[in-house]
């Protein structure tokens, strides 16, 4: 599952971060997650929930997913739209000639910590 | 009571995952050994492929295989038959394999001395696409099957490949697939991707495949040990 991996890496991660700064707990992660990202939000708090337990730096950590809509730009007529809703194809003037602003991006955004 | 602070972070997921890769994309080139990671969804012929492949080349460069399989060796055994060198990487779960993953795979298969080793990544258009493995080159088969659209639902994957096979080019005749439009999606996406229509089954085309892989293996300056 891809989500699982990918909490995974995030752990792992910030882990590293903890090290670096001396840090003795986690009690919240902040990711920002794209609408059109891969990820899938519900199965990242599963996965979420499953992983934290195995692994002490995080048992106490509550994840916070923000949204980052996604946005398209089209080269036919300058306009920005919204992506889930339209698709590839330019609402205004039907132009195929576009391409995605925002709303693929999966980030660590910030956690707090102890 | 506890005294929290916050920690800006700011970073993809993906970033450490990424500069793992690109380090050990800069070994191999010092190493001079050619990596070439090849993915495609389940069953569209990357072990038939690697087959042939490993034929048509390995008198003319030492050749290695990476099996990545979630929980099985099928895959690892049939390429055993070849002769060439072969280890299983289990991704215990995994739909994808991370460049630490790929990294230990390396040395458990003797690189130093081999020109050319081959990474059959998990079955999966989407996982393998957002993990950088560190290879020298992306290679992905697409089967007739599976249908044209397929670029235009899988962009990341097909953006990410420098060679498109399209394979089981002999059952075209019994599906609705358009190769021209195909060739049209994939640069949509991709405008640099080479695309091979070939049939592992038969060998059809495979010739223009291993053409083009020796090609880039010399072309770097690789496979020159001996
Ligand atoms: N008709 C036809 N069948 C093919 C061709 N290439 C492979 N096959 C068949 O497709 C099936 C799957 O091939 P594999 O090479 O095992 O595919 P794979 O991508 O390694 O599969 P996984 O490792 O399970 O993801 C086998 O039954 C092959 O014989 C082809 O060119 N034409
Ligand atoms: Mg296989
Ligand atoms: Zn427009």
């Amino acid at each position: 599952m891809h989500e699982l991996g990918v909490v995974f890496h995030i752990m792992d991660s910030l882990e590293k971060v903890a090290v670096e700064n001396e840090v003795t707990g986690i009690s919240r992660v902040v990711l920002e997650l794209g609408e059109v990202s891969t990820v899938i939000e519900s199965y990242l708090h599963n996965c979420w929930q499953w992983a934290a337990k195995k692994r002490e730096l995080f048992s106490e950590a509550e994840l916070v997913v923000e949204t980052i809509p996604a946005r398209t730009y089209c080269e036919g007529c300058g306009q920005t739209y919204a992506t889930v809703e339209h698709g590839k194809i330019c609402p205004c003037c039907h132009s195929p000639d576009t391409w995605l602003l925002q709303g693929n991006e999966f980030n660590i955004k910030e956690i707090e910590v102890y | 009571m506890k005294e929290v602070r916050i920690l800006e972070i700011k970073q993809s997921v993906f970033a450490d995952n990424d500069r793992q890769a690109q380090l050990l994309r800069q070994e191999l080139r010092e190493k001079k050994l050619f990596l070439l990671n090849l993915m495609s969804s389940p069953g569209s012929g990357k072990t038939t492929t690697l087959m042939r492949t490993i034929e048509a080349l390995r008198d003319t460069l030492k050749i290695g295989v990476m099996e990545a399989d979630i929980d099985s060796d099928v895959d690892a055994r049939t390429i055993s038959q070849s002769g060439v060198r072969v280890i299983q990487l289990h991704t215990g779960g995994m739909c994808h394999l991370d460049a630490e993953m790929t990294r230990q795979g390396l040395e458990g298969l003797d690189p130093a001395e081999l020109d050319l080793v081959i990474l059959e990544n998990v079955g999966n258009l989407v996982c393998p696409a957002e993990f950088d493995t560190g290879a020298t080159k992306n290679a992905m088969i697409l089967s007739v099957p599976e249908g044209h659209d397929k670029p235009l639902k899988y962009p990341l994957m097909f953006s990410v490949c420098d060679v498109v096979l399209v394979n089981k080019i002999d059952v075209l005749p019994y599906f609705d697939f358009d190769l021209e439009k195909c060739r049209e999606y994939v640069h949509r996406r991709n405008p640099r991707a080479k695309i091979i229509p070939i049939c592992a089954k038969t060998g059809e085309g495979m010739k223009a495949w291993t053409d083009w892989l020796l090609q880039e293996v010399r072309g770097e300056g690789y496979g020159e040990k001996t």
